[in-house]
């Protein structure tokens, strides 16, 4: 199976079939009691909770409050303790949780000018303590999220929302200030926290029960070793169909080279977040006892352009750089052949990805040509220049990441072939991702970005020219990217709540990106994720950050 | 005496507010900041980090900063973690059991085998023993801990299978005879580049005794070799030896970065390094002043129990 996954993600026409077909394995497994028995092939999960699972990863998650501002391995819990409104599946797809179902326009959750919102609840829930779970936890939540004393990670969405009504324990309306086509995307992601318990608290930033936190999850909490691990145990009276271990154990082994060592001796049983290096895959798939497979991720990266930069502002220099750019190369020889090449920033495996983007010829002659005819000419130092412009320019990364040094000298090399001069200038990550990114200090970037919330296509903070912090803007436009047309399908498509009318914008953005060029895509990360043959439910789902996404279904085949 | 420990106070209390000083300036001054590892999360707005900067007052005045820390500080409160939130003090007490059975059983296996091969290899200077002795200190001194560590690892746990290949303990079970079992790689690999270390000095001072005045009169007096080693030379050349341990307490409590990471111990080593990779001010600042604090008390220990044990030194 890892063998082929491998071949799948290296070999672009039968890739997305086995990706489809390993997720759509997966996904039998995305909610208990609603999927989780149609795998063919599965054993089947115990009656009772059974056994334990042991989940190294490589950060030690201390956040566990969802709505503090936390990385991505934080995440891991919350999904364990907590349940959002709704969440999404591997597919994209919304599937209901806390909610009765999943509000749309079909159903009347939605109005159809995307204003009006109402949420059915189920009345089967309690919080791990015994209280019930209503509709004021749902306002309470929704609130917090907007306070201002509170510390709250992402306002986006939520500060839209006007008069939240709680209509009955088990409904709840709002209205929002404008159309917000994300705001599903975002409220899969939004976790729901007890009023009970954290409404009483003065200052909710260091309350108690950020340490200790009391959700409705299929896990509930048990301790925290501080820097060692954090235990959680099964939720005899979770809403759903899990949990079927007695215990979720998440364990912080902070060295990669150790936690790949733990999973083959079999301390760790799920080798988590950050998961196995790709220099270890070769052996790694061939481990007795351990299935081992090769996971595309939503992270995109490229080589960026900051578009101010006289030399980036002619579209033929970043035509003849993307034709001088040997991807197949960077990705084989440097990061092992796992991850997929790609032309767009939508993750392949979306629902609203453009799968006919031109391909990407890599062809050095062709680029020369490029530069000749747009009258990009070499000077005597062999670097072309044009109206006194010299096609010179520095690239930055993280300083240490040696996988992207390497690339940057293969580019530095490839580019010098055409009479292009790059200099490599790599900084501290803390300085690099700092001011100098965001307010686009830089000429070119190599980065890897993941440009969605969930699933939800929109990205208006990465490419609207109201997003650029340079230009006294708000949001992530570090490219400076300043295109009309975008500008106008961004907003069109944020204000669409159906699916297969936002689609058809989406693809055209797409398309765009792809003649523009503000960054040259180089591909889409895969990881190597593994975990020990017998463990069943993991399934692995691009739309979310981290891997524990659905530990309720996890479970031991006997 | 009195005199002396007042004296002794104040200096160190000078020499405290000035480590602080230096240290809350380098964590602060060097570019970035605590929230910069935010800054790619999808979905987050340069707005958020401003609000939450400002929330935590991170976009004051550097010098307010500072004397609201020494403020509080000076109150008994050590503030609390960017990261979680929780007081400082309670976080490094709460790694402080993991570093001192790890540092603690290491210490003293490697002062109890380095204090032995450093006193044979002085009595048997140049024999085989004390070149073996040399050669092997210089090559455990040579070879990185990470890398003897995973070794280790490799050979005991992944090849034999006898040893656990890191962790305190496993979870769940956490008896004596587990921590025990989970103890002994770790500590073997510290313990071997310390032994080196105590060896040499143990060596060193040993010969130093070793060709005194009294040691030839306590011989001619007819005493037997080991009598004169037992009762004169070795008491002696220990007495460097109780500095050299003082300054090392500082050490014992401080952890072990690499050897902590390698094998998985949740101690305060990893807890120092986690800290600094989060930009987590508050506990790197905890933690500076502890070891600071843990220096100076060390050395003067150490002072103290040298005239106690050594009638020739007075404190005054």
């Amino acid at each position: 199976m890892s063998d082929e996954t491998k071949h799948a993600i290296l070999n672009p026409t039968r890739r997305r079939a086995l990706t489809m077909m390993a997720l759509a394995g997966a996904s039998g497994l995305i909610m208990p009691g609603l999927l989780g028995r149609d795998r063919a092939f599965a054993a089947t999960p115990p009656a009772k909770p059974t056994g334990q699972m042991i989940v190294g990863f490589s950060q030690e998650p201390t956040v566990f409050n969802p709505h503090l501002l936390h990385i991505e391995v934080d995440e891991g819990i919350h999904f364990s303790v907590f349940d959002p409104l709704f969440a999404i599946d591997p597919d994209g797809k919304f599937i209901p949780a806390l909610a009765v179902e999943v509000p749309s326009v079909e159903n009347g959750g939605i109005s159809a000018d995307g204003l009006s919102w109402k949420v059915k609840l189920r009345d089967d829930v309690k919080w791990h303590d015994g209280t019930p779970f209503t509709a004021e936890d749902v306002k309470f939540t929704l609130e917090l999220m907007v306070d201002p004393d509170f510390r709250s990670w992402r306002k986006t969405g939520h500060e839209l929302v006007r008069e939240l009504t709680v209509v009955s324990p088990t409904e709840i309306t709002w209205k929002m200030d404008k159309p917000f086509a994300p705001y599903p995307s975002i409220l899969a992601s939004t976790f729901i926290v007890p009023k009970h318990v954290l409404g009483a608290e003065k200052d909710k930033n260091t309350a108690p029960f950020n340490n200790a936190p009391i959700g409705t999850g299929p896990f509930k909490w048990v301790e925290r070793v501080a820097g060692d691990h954090i235990t959680l145990e099964a939720n005899a009276d979770y809403f759903g169909d899990g949990p079927y271990l007695e215990r979720i154990i998440y364990k912080y082994i902070p060295d990669l080279t150790v936690l790949y060592t733990q999973f083959k001796t079999g301390d760790i049983d799920v080798a988590g977040l950050q998961w196995i290096t790709p220099d270890h895959y070769e052996e790694a798939k061939v481990l007795e006892g351990k299935t081992v497979i090769v996971v595309p991720g939503s992270t995109v990266e490229s080589v960026t352009f900051n578009m101010e930069r006289p030399q980036f502002k002619d579209l033929a220099v970043r035509q003849a750089l993307y034709h001088a750019l040997d991807k197949a190369t960077i990705i084989e020889a440097l990061y092992y052949g796992l991850p997929t090449p790609t032309e767009s920033y939508m993750p392949q495996q979306s629902f609203y990805a453009n799968p006919d983007l031109p391909k990407h010829e890599y062809d050095p002659e062709k680029a020369k040509k490029v530069l000749d005819d747009a009258g990009w000419v070499p000077g005597e130092d062999g670097i072309r220049a044009k109206d006194g412009i010299k096609l010179s320019f520095s690239n930055s990364t993280t300083a240490g990441n040696h996988i992207r040094e390497q690339v940057q000298q293969f580019m530095q090399q490839s580019f010098k072939d055409i009479g292009v001069e790059m200099t490599i200038s790599n900084l501290p990550p803390a300085v690099m991702w700092g001011e100098y990114w965001t307010s686009s200090q830089f000429d070119s970037v190599v980065v890897g970005l993941d440009f969605l919330t969930g699933a939800d296509p929109d990205t208006s903070d990465y490419f609207k020219s109201t997003s650029i912090v340079a230009k006294g803007g708000s949001g992530q436009n570090t490219w400076q990217y300043v295109n009309p047309e975008v500008d106008k399908l961004l907003t069109e498509g944020g204000q669409i709540f159906v699916p297969e009318e936002r689609k058809k914008i989406y693809l055209k953005i797409q398309e765009i990106m792809r003649t523009d060029l503000p960054f040259l895509p180089i591909f889409q990360y895969a990881t190597v994720r593994g975990y020990k043959k017998g463990a069943e439910g993991i399934a692995y789902n691009v739309n979310v950050r981290i891997d524990s996404w659905n530990p309720g279904s996890w479970y031991w085949s006997s | 005496m009195l005199r002396y420990l007042l004296g002794r106070l104040w200096q160190s209390l000078i020499l405290l507010v000035l480590v602080s000083m230096i240290g809350f300036a380098v964590l602060n001054l060097a570019p970035g900041g605590p929230l910069s590892q935010y800054a790619l999360t999808p979905g987050m707005t340069q707005e958020t980090l401003d609000r939450i900067a400002e929330q935590m007052g991170l976009n004051r005045p550097l010098p307010i900063q500072y004397l609201d820390w020494l403020w509080h500080l000076l109150q008994g409160d050590w503030g609390r973690s960017y990261r979680d939130s929780q007081p400082v003090l309670g976080i490094i007490t709460g790694h402080l059991f993991a570093t001192l059975l790890l540092m603690g059983s290491s210490t003293v296996l490697s002062i109890a085998v380095g204090t032995w091969v450093g006193i044979k290899g002085a009595t048997k200077r140049y024999s085989i023993f004390d070149y073996s002795a040399t050669v092997g200190a210089m090559v455990a001194l040579s070879i990185p801990t990470f890398w003897f560590g995973l070794v280790a690892i490799y050979v005991f746990s992944l090849e034999l299978k006898w040893l656990p290949a890191g962790n305190m303990y496993t979870i769940g079970n956490g008896s004596i005879s587990d921590y025990a079992i989970h103890l002994i790689m770790p500590t073997v690999v510290l313990a071997l580049v310390n032994v080196a270390v105590w060896s040499r000095y143990m060596r060193t001072a040993t010969l130093d005794v070793i060709n005194q005045d009294f040691v030839r009169t306590a011989k001619a007096k007819g005493l037997s070799e080991r009598r004169v080693l037992m009762k004169h030379v070795i008491g002696n050349a220990l007495l460097p030896m109780i500095t050299l341990a003082g300054l090392q307490l500082p050490t014992i409590l401080g952890g072990a970065l690499v050897t902590e990471t390698v094998f998985t111990w949740p101690g305060m080593g990893r807890l120092f390094l986690d800290s600094l990779g989060y930009n987590d001010y508050p506990v790197v600042m905890g933690l500076l002043m502890f070891s600071a604090i843990l220096v100076l008390f060390g050395s003067l220990i150490a002072d103290l129990l040298v005239a106690f044990v050594d009638p020739r030194i007075r404190l005054s």
